[in-house]
């Protein structure tokens, strides 16, 4: 369990304000010049001793990533926040911004200048439009206080950072469609490689984060990459922010160790699952787009990348969707399958097409019309689907539909009989 | 080809300023990269939608192709490029809202204002969107009326909240 005075988010239910003198007496702005003074390839060392792996849903190591970006190329580098947080289930970057925002400019800040950037993009999602504000207000803060800009923290290092809004593209949270609308396009992912490293923004060598990802780096940088990876597990190190939604008596946010049981979590942060542990019937541990997982799994699994993968699931963002016995689960997919298919880009036809075949019958399912070949039927197309589209869209549109049919596929089956036997009974 | 057409459309003095600073923000090789924040302007300026001589504006303004433009506009949900209420009402009904009663909030919109989803009220006053993942989950469920959330609705709350609108 994390001890209080291991939290990094100190304000993330908002009980203070983000202005900056507030957030200074949190420790926020802090030795942020000294640790300047002691170079990139001392910061990008102790991020990757530190063992942090990116919070947006992939889990890549956040240092290695840094490392990649050619250090002799004589083109600008961009640093690109990614706040474009769409994936249902998940709200913890949403409460970073209007709450903390402080942190990730310091983290912007020190990032930018691990991996020799002098400008940054933070691309918001559309929908945050006061969240947006927030920011922007705290990024005029910071320039006032000469703590970014041409002189940032008096360090001699030229700083800029500038917001963009999005304007409600799921997609664009990928990290190449989000180039691609930073540059003014339509949100469509491009090919791999070259990577976004070598390759990015304009052209230019470019790095993007997850806003968690760059706001844990300044207190990883402060407290030393020790501290950090004594937290959590070994390769799954750290804190996180987990957003506990659904059938739950108090959904929140909560920033807990990586590795922590998923019973705990829930009953000790969110009041337990609304009429008790034994109502459970399923959970989605990581947003919508990792499959979900039946209460059998959930009494010991923990909540970390390694231990979520192998039961067939992953951490992705975090985003804990708890479901209990009440729910129409095959409604409750149905839903995410809808989910994707309108928010399917349409450049690749696995997933253009495929997204809209499976919702389509899974709606039919949901009234209890098909057949059991049809069901195998559903589960072979998602295996097409998965694995041949540009971006990960394509995999994340099966994920939902072959953990039910894994899992629950005899309440497909119960679903079939049910409407059966109306028909009976009405001939 | 654009010279001929007469714009019926252009930037206020205020947001002529605020798209100079928009500007500002990219390389000067690459100022396409403001088409979206420049979008969001002129839908502000137009009550929520985005008629065509607004689109040939921006088109003009960037120097970009007109299709270019377009297609940004018709891509991302946000873009409204029909007619929409002063109060653009957006319910979210994915999964984590779904299943704290999502649908019942939209059915209970659809009597109150007496529209279907996706229709806007004869005066104009009001349009009723359902939309996915609004990304406030742990408050669900959540709308969205214009540019600001309301969390944690009841179903009570709709009468008050649409009482306080028409005012």
């Amino acid at each position: 369990m994390l001890k209080h005075e291991d939290h990094i988010f100190t304000n993330l239910n908002g009980y203070n304000s983000f202005k900056l003198n507030e957030a200074k007496s949190r420790g926020v702005w802090n030795d942020t010049k000294k640790i300047i003074q002691r170079g990139s390839s001392w910061l990008i060392n102790e991020i990757r001793l530190s063992d942090l792996r990116g919070r947006g849903g992939a889990g890549f190591p956040t240092g290695l990533k840094w490392s990649f970006i050619p250090q002799k190329s004589k083109l600008p580098k961009y640093l690109v926040v990614n706040a474009d947080e769409s994936e249902p289930g998940t709200c913890k970057d949403r409460d970073i911004i209007r709450h903390e925002p402080h942190k990730l400019i310091e983290g912007c800040l020190l990032s930018g200048f691990a991996i020799g950037a002098h400008t940054c993009y933070i691309y918001t999602r559309g929908e945050f439009y006061n969240e947006t504000n927030i920011l922007q207000t705290a990024i005029d803060e910071a320039y006032k206080d000469g703590l970014i800009g041409k002189n940032s923290c008096n360090s001699g290092w030229h700083f800029d950072i500038y917001l963009h809004r999005g304007a409600g593209a799921y997609i664009a949270g990928e990290e190449t469609a989000m180039l691609e609308s930073l540059e003014g396009k339509k949100a469509q992912p491009r090919l791999k490689p070259p990577f976004p490293a070598i390759v990015g923004l304009y052209g230019c060598p470019t790095i993007i984060n997850n806003v968690e990802t760059i706001a844990v780096v300044p207190d990883i940088l402060k407290r030393g990459s020790a501290w950090f990876s004594s937290l959590g597990k070994q390769n799954n190190t750290g804190s996180k922010i987990f957003c506990i939604s659904g059938h739950v008596n108090k959904p929140c946010n909560i920033e807990e160790e990586l590795g922590i049981p998923l019973k705990e979590l829930i009953e000790k942060y969110s009041g337990g699952v609304i009429g008790g542990w034994n109502n459970l019937l399923a959970v989605i541990p990581g947003g919508a787009s990792v499959p979900l997982i039946p209460k059998k799994i959930c009494d010991d699994v923990h909540m970390d990348f390694d231990s979520l993968e192998k039961v067939n699931s992953g951490l992705g963002t975090a985003g804990v969707i708890v479901m209990n016995k009440s729910t129409d689960l095959l409604k409750a997919i149905s839903r995410l399958s809808r989910f994707y298919k309108k928010e399917s880009c349409g450049q690749c036809t696995p997933c253009r097409e495929g997204a809209g075949w499976m919702w389509r019958v899974m709606e039919r399912f949901c009234k209890g019309q098909g057949s059991i070949d049809e069901i195998d039927t559903l589960y072979e197309v998602s295996k097409e689907v998965e694995g041949h589209t540009i971006c990960a869209l394509g995999d994340a549109a099966a994920a939902p539909i072959q953990g039910l049919i894994k899992n629950f596929r005899h309440l497909i089956i119960q679903k079939f009989q049910k409407s059966n036997n109306l028909k009976k009974e009405v001939a | 080809m654009h010279n001929d057409i007469e714009l019926k459309f252009k930037f206020n003095n205020s947001n002529f300023l605020k798209s100079k600073k928009i500007l500002k923000k990219y390389p000067k090789k690459f100022s396409e990269s403001a088409i979206l924040p420049l979008l969001h302007l002129a839908q502000e300026q137009l009550d929520g939608w985005l008629k065509k001589p607004a689109i040939e504006y921006i088109s003009k303004y960037l120097k970009v192709p007109l299709i270019k433009v377009y297609e940004v506009a018709s891509f991302y949900h946000m873009f409204n490029l029909k007619k929409v209420g002063k109060h653009c009402i957006s319910v979210c009904t994915t999964t984590p809202c779904c299943l704290k009663g999502s649908d019942a909030i939209l059915k209970k919109f659809e009597q109150n204002l007496n529209i279907k989803n996706g229709k806007i009220t004869k005066d104009g006053v009001f349009s009723l969107h359902e939309i996915e993942c609004l990304g406030a989950c742990i408050n669900a469920p959540v709308i969205k009326i214009n540019n600001n959330y309301y969390e944690n609705l009841k179903l009570d709350d709709i009468k008050k909240i649409v009482k306080n609108l028409k005012k």
